[in-house]
């Protein structure tokens, strides 16, 4: 009989971890974005100085890392267990990475839905018992992604409205068993949920439904209310893919539209630089969520949050195939403070 | 139809419903000025070469090559994609378009070394356009041969 | 003035394929790979069909710089190898008549891949 179960996806942490630390590193179009002020690093290009756009986005992650360990007061030998994933075949960024972090690594694979989902297993080990500091990372890039799963960069194409930009960035959390806030408190997993959609060039639209399906879920399971939260924010829907959640939740009688935002939309300027839909990629919403939401929960402007990674899992075979996008959403509560701690 | 076929069903055209069309009129006119400006192009040197006293075939494959090798040149240079991003079909028809589904994979797949980065990828977008192209004429030929 | 004429007859030959092209983008969700691959097999049968040659006539480089241009030295290629050589011809026909730009295309593909690099989106 599992006791910290509550409903059919959620579990509620009886000695909730903390996020004791977190560190992102981004492109230089993201540090051209809005948020820019609230990344620890933003790099001049994004090579830096490798071979090669898969070996950038590897250095980003062991040095995300590495940083994310410093500010956390720890040191490598401490972490427990490292938790990361990513967008490129066989997840070669985090194996790599990880190759160099000397750490009990799990690799993950959850597309753009990694961040959450690292955060909800590293709470899990946590608060299971089975380690004291985890260290949850996960990347994307532009250019790498682009040729695995897109185009060559010099090929003449146009992108249609519906498509988003892949995020170049990183963003890594120190989970622990020993922190002042803020509390993981709840972590809803999502369930694979496919309704049809193929268009590779509206992810907004294939993850929609799982979206709304976790947050729908997550209020069920819990009791709460969208109102119980201060923020609800997705990984990386876009402007369609936000609306299309919005429009499905409405129907089943939830409205979480004035507290709704998500990342892809949040990290870059609609009007100044041309992403069309949105920005997407494990790295939109790990940057965010790493930068952005956690400073504000520390500085007290923000004492609930519902952070909602979405990912899409397909690959060019399934797509070529002829196969339609699935969707997956997993959900965390993040709370700046906790009955009876401060 | 089970609820669940009934829901997806529902859902996909809710999407085509909120989906963001772009302006097909503008694309178009893009695409038509700068098509016609690279045939343009092809006609400078085709009149060129015709002037020169070439025969109409040998000048229009002088032509095919000049024209290949604009494409490469301007993706090497990194400037065809912006082209491709505003003229579209513009960019992608003529036969620098060609051009530049071959150089631009095999600049890419550079970091996968010379033979099955270079060598290989260089066909993956052009390699249908030949495959189809060369059979269709074989099959052509084919009929024509019956025929005669 | 008759520069001038060939030169507007290309501008809006060419530019009006591509036009066709730009609503296929648009308005389907085909890849830039599978156009190229639907123009230069219309271009094949419209040139076997004599429908191509009079629009080759008329819109010179307008006709011939785009891909369906591609297709049709391929059939005009081989319909000349038919006629020359016979049976052979069917295979050698199309290949020859595009060799130099086959060739062309494959060579300078090498040359300028092995010289830039690409550089990122912005």
């Amino acid at each position: 009989m599992s006791l910290k179960r509550i409903g059919k996806q959620t579990v509620r942490f009886e000695k909730p971890p903390s996020i004791i630390a977190t560190s992102t590193i981004v492109g230089p179009k993201e540090g051209e974005g809005p948020l820019s002020k609230y990344f620890d690093t933003i790099l001049d290009d994004d090579i830096i100085g490798q071979d090669s756009y898969e070996k950038a986005e590897c250095k980003m992650v062991r040095d995300v890392s590495n940083d994310v360990i410093s500010k956390a007061g720890l040191k490598k030998e401490l972490i427990d267990y490292m938790l990361a994933g990513d967008l490129l075949d066989q997840i070669i960024t985090s194996s790599f990475a990880a190759r160099e972090m000397e750490i009990p690594f799990f690799g993950l694979y959850g597309a753009c839905s990694t961040m959450t989902e690292s955060l909800s297993l590293g709470a899990m080990l946590v608060d299971g018992g089975y380690g004291d500091n985890i260290l949850c990372v996960t990347a994307s890039h532009f250019s790498s992604a682009e040729r695995q799963f897109r185009f060559p960069l010099e090929l003449g194409t146009q992108r249609p409205p519906t498509a988003q930009w892949t995020v170049t960035g990183t963003g890594a959390a120190i989970v622990s068993s020993d922190g002042q806030g803020p509390y993981i408190t709840h972590v809803t997993t999502g369930k694979v949920v496919d309704f049809g959609i193929k268009d590779g060039n509206n992810m907004g639209a294939a993850m929609a439904p799982a979206a709304a399906q976790t947050i729908y879920q997550h209020f069920l399971d819990t009791g709460f209310e969208p109102k119980d939260y201060d923020l609800i924010i997705t990984g990386d829907l876009g402007n369609v893919g936000k609306e299309l959640t919005d429009s499905l939740l409405k129907k089943k009688g939830i409205d979480i539209l004035s507290r709704f935002k998500d990342c892809g939309i949040e990290i870059y300027d609609q009007n100044q630089q041309d992403i069309h839909a949105g920005g997407s990629g494990c790295g939109c919403s790990a940057s965010v969520f790493c930068g952005y939401v956690y400073k504000l929960i520390k500085k007290g402007e923000l004492n609930r949050v519902l952070l909602i990674s979405t990912g899409a899992l397909m690959s060019p075979t399934s797509s070529q195939q002829g196969e339609s996008i699935p969707g997956i959403a997993h959900a965390v509560t993040i709370e700046r403070m906790v009955h009876g701690i401060v | 139809m089970t609820a669940k076929e009934k829901e997806q069903k529902e859902y996909q055209d809710l999407v085509k419903q909120k989906n963001i069309k772009s302006n097909m009129l503008k694309n178009c006119i893009y695409a038509f000025i700068i098509g016609g400006l690279i045939c343009d192009v092809g006609q400078f040197f085709s009149n060129l070469f015709l002037g020169k006293g070439m025969a109409p075939d040998e000048a229009g494959t002088c032509v095919s090559v000049i024209m290949v090798f604009l494409g490469a040149f301007f993706t090497g240079l990194g400037v065809y994609d912006n082209l491709g991003k505003f003229a579209g079909a513009g960019s992608i028809v003529p036969i620098t378009g060609f051009a530049n589904s071959i150089v631009s994979p095999a600049m890419e797949f550079k970091r996968e070394g010379y033979v099955l980065g270079v060598g290989a990828k260089m066909f993956t977008i052009a390699g249908p356009v030949l495959v189809y192209g060369i059979t269709s004429s074989v099959i052509v030929g084919l009929i024509y041969y019956i025929i005669k | 003035m008759v520069l001038f004429s060939d030169y507007l007859r290309a501008f809006v030959v060419g530019g009006a394929i591509c036009v066709i092209g730009q609503i296929l983008i648009d308005k389907t969700k085909l890849t830039s790979a599978r156009i190229l691959v639907i123009f230069v097999t219309a271009g094949v049968i419209l040139t076997a069909l004599g429908i191509y040659e009079p629009i080759v006539k008329f819109g010179k480089a307008g006709a011939t710089v785009p891909l369906p241009g591609f297709g049709y030295s391929l059939a005009k290629g081989v319909i000349k190898e038919v006629n020359e050589k016979g049976f052979i011809g069917i295979f050698t026909g199309g290949v020859k008549g595009t060799a130099g730009g086959i060739a062309a295309a494959v060579a300078f593909g090498y040359i300028i891949s092995i010289i830039f690099t690409p550089k990122t989106k912005s």
